[in-house]
């Protein structure tokens, strides 16, 4: 290996964000009788982000992902658990602290029309980090933004325009150039092409890719449309209430599926091809998901689980590597399924328990 | 014989801005016990023109025909509509979670609702509803039946919906994005209740989705419809292995794992048109890469594709393009691949 080789190697597996058992949970008023509830948001995640590299987090909603990623990012206190960024501790950072990093990490949002100011100009808006943080003199920024505007393919002359002049698509661009102004290592993008017609999230995601080439940024990239993460993440991890169950590189989690759960959801993911449509398996989970409030004991998913033992119900099984997998594929259940092994349905008595709880 | 037989559907609305034509000439039909399936981008016009089916666009200018039993919905009086809607039509609509009124029992608003329609004792009633329940597989119906629209989740809600839909045992169902605000195992529960409940009863049904994946798992037919236009209609899988429009194409080439390569995407160029606006004769020309001469001078109708008399498609190019086409050759991926962002 010539030493150029060893350091491609290097940087790719070099961890950029470390989350090491981050909880968060937030009061609510509880049932009549108990005058305090928690729900259990984030409730002991484990995971790291690699330099470089696109990681996918995906799972229903409600099962945690944005909270998990406003931790990640520190627009959230932690409850509980530490986050790492370059070496650096965050998990207690202050404001002040917080400043540097938030550089470095940005966000895009799901809702191109909700997260704009309406009566903002879109030139404003693109320049608001170089504002806050104090970069650059006021009358270069100008060139800056449009520079910018350029970047996502957003015309420049378009800068005194505001957000409602702009296409969904377009607005989304917004989004990315203000994310992409302070040239951050790493972007979280919560959802950033959910709210688009097909046609138009195909121009976002490539450029999304373009960019990520470009200026070798990090993605975390947070969805529940599975096709699209498939195609945008090199890992993948698999929420469900509050916890991490599985994470794997893209192809494995598709070809080598483990955990239940995984395989539920993968069989649900409707594809747009007849002949494969009218031939596959499908499981179609019964019950509903459980409230973050009062989670399953043991295993989350042994309520809804075809494969539940005794035993899920009891203990918690660790996110681990199983049944000889290589130590970046790790899965977090008792009885993990071969490659190939079809996950019969639950039965109806099944399904019945779980809306009693 | 069909069941409903829509022709040259025209609606528009007068706003502020001016007249927007929301639906310019769609024609379809849909025949007893099928699925037609309805995709189209965002503002399409899915929404407003199967709603001016049941006459419920408030403002709205309607023009055309729409033949069900006998009776042309868009010319029949209020009266004969109220006696229509619900009974004959059911309908489910793009908001699931606000359709439900949150202060009643889920079983108190579905017993109203077939007691509105038809004189039947409550206790029947009730029965009735217990069934229904059933029918969309809510556990334990007869104890649920009690509680309130809040303690049910999401898509159990939407089952609940669909119950009350077919509370009467409509012909027809019209169901206007019912699994969008859903996750995939919601939906995937959801929509094979739907079609547990079509083979039971032989209800058919209209599909409104944006996703191409839905419509490949459930419809018998579809139409893609385009600026308030249809651009194609035909069987399932000749849309999606023999579609012949370049609308069809470049929506199934933006697909992941569709047209494009693993790295990049094939997106169509440039966004949907304004509905204020004076439209090319092919409402498609400014996004599309196959564009010749003709598609700006002629209005493309609405014809059958070689040799397929059921497959339509508004296009100019050859007839029998459906037979010889290749994803290597797509022109929409030439010019993405071209193009700078
Ligand atoms: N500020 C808050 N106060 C109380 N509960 C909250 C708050 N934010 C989130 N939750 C709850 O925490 C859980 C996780 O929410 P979160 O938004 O992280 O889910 P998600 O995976 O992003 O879902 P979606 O796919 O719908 O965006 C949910 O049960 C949610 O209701
Ligand atoms: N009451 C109204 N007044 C004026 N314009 C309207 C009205 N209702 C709908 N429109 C316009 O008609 C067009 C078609 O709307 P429609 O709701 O049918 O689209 P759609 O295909 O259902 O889209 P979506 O997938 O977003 O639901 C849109 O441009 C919309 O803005
Ligand atoms: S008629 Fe012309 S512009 Fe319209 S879709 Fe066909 S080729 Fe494209
Ligand atoms: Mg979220
Ligand atoms: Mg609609």
């Amino acid at each position: 290996m010539t030493s150029e080789q060893t350091e491609a190697v290097a940087s790719v597996d070099e961890t950029l964000l470390h989350v090491e058992d981050v909880r968060k949970y937030f009061r609510v008023r509880g049932h009549a009788g108990s005058s305090r509830a928690e729900v259990r948001a984030v409730d002991g995640v484990t995971l790291d982000v690699r330099r470089g590299e696109t990681l996918g987090l995906v799972g229903e909603t409600g099962c945690g992902k944005s909270t998990l990623a406003r931790c990640m990012t520190r627009l959230y206190d932690l409850t509980s658990g530490k986050i790492v960024f370059q070496d650096r501790d965050i998990s207690r950072a202050s404001r002040h602290d917080l400043r540097t990093v938030r550089r470095e990490m940005q966000m895009i949002f799901q809702d191109p029309y909700g997260s704009l100011n309406p009566r903002r100009r879109v030139g404003s808006i693109i320049g608001d980090p170089f504002a806050i943080h104090r970069i650059g003199e006021r009358k270069d920024r100008k060139g800056k933004v449009q520079e910018l505007m350029q970047l996502v393919g957003l015309n420049p002359e378009h800068y005194n325009r505001f957000p409602a002049e702009f296409s969904g698509g377009q607005r989304q661009r917004i989004g990315v150039a203000r994310a992409l102004a302070l040239r951050p290592r790493m972007i979280v993008c919560d959802e950033p092409v959910s709210a688009l017609d097909v046609s138009i999230q195909a121009q976002v995601l490539n450029l999304l890719t373009d960019l990520q080439d470009e200026f070798h940024l990090t993605y975390l990239f947070i969805t529940h449309d599975l096709s699209v993460v498939r195609h945008v993440s090199d890992r993948i991890a698999v929420m469900y209430l509050g916890k991490v169950v599985e994470v794997a590189p893209t192809d494995d989690i598709f070809n080598t599926t483990r955990h239940p759960y995984t395989k539920a959801l993968l069989s649900a993911l409707p594809v747009p091809d007849p002949d494969a449509a009218d031939s596959r398996e499908r499981i179609v989970l019964t019950g509903d998901l459980p409230s973050p409030i009062n989670p399953p004991s043991g295993c989350r998913f042994h309520p809804r689980c075809p494969k539940a033992q005794e035993i899920c119900s009891r203990e918690e099984p660790p996110l681990v590597p199983v049944l000889g997998d290589h130590n970046n594929h790790v899965t977090a259940c008792h009885f993990p399924m071969e490659v190939g092994e079809s996950l019969t349905p639950g039965t109806v008595a099944n399904s019945e328990r779980v809306n009693e709880l | 014989m069909a069941l409903l037989e829509v022709d040259d559907l025209h609606v528009s609305f007068d706003t502020a801005d001016g007249v927007v034509r929301a639906v310019r000439g769609v024609s379809f039909t849909v025949e007893p016990g099928q699925t037609l399936g309805i995709v189209g981008e965002s503002g399409s016009g899915k929404s407003v023109a199967t709603q001016s089916l049941t006459r419920l666009v408030a403002g709205a200018k309607i023009t055309g025909s729409a033949m069900f039993d006998g009776l042309d919905l868009l010319h029949a009086s209020q009266r004969e509509m109220r006696r229509i809607r619900g009974r004959r039509i059911g309908m489910i609509f793009q908001d699931p979670l606000s359709s439900l009124h949150p202060c009643y029992t889920v079983g108190w608003q579905i017993i109203e609702m077939i007691r509105a329609h038809e004189s039947v004792p409550r206790r029947r009633a009730r029965q009735r509803a217990i069934e229904l329940l059933d029918l969309v597989r809510i556990p334990n119906a007869r104890a649920r039946i009690d509680d309130f629209p809040h303690q049910f989740s999401g898509g159990m809600r939407q089952r609940v919906m669909i119950a009350m839909a077919m509370a009467l045992n409509p012909a027809l169902l019209i169901a206007d994005e019912p699994t969008t605000a859903l996750d995939v195992t919601v939906q995937a529960q959801v929509l094979k209740v739907m079609q547990d409940v079509q083979a039971d009863t032989g209800t058919a049904i209209i599909l409104i989705t944006h996703d191409l994946g839905v419509i490949a798992d459930v419809a018998d037919e579809v139409v893609v419809m385009y600026a308030g236009q249809v651009m194609e209609r035909a069987r399932r899988r000749e849309i999606f292995y023999q579609f012949h429009h370049p609308y069809t194409e470049g929506l199934l080439a933006s697909l992941p794992g569709h047209g494009g390569t693993r790295d990049r995407l094939t997106p169509i160029p440039g966004n949907p048109p304004s509905l204020l606006a004076k439209l090319d004769p092919c409402p498609f020309v400014p996004r599309c890469p196959y564009v010749f001469d003709k598609c700006r001078r002629e209005v493309p109708p609405l014809a059958p594709v070689h040799p397929d008399e059921r497959h339509l498609s508004a296009c100019w190019l050859e007839p029998d393009r459906a037979l010889q086409f290749e994803w290597e050759s797509s022109k929409f991926a030439q010019i993405s691949s071209t193009a700078h962002r």
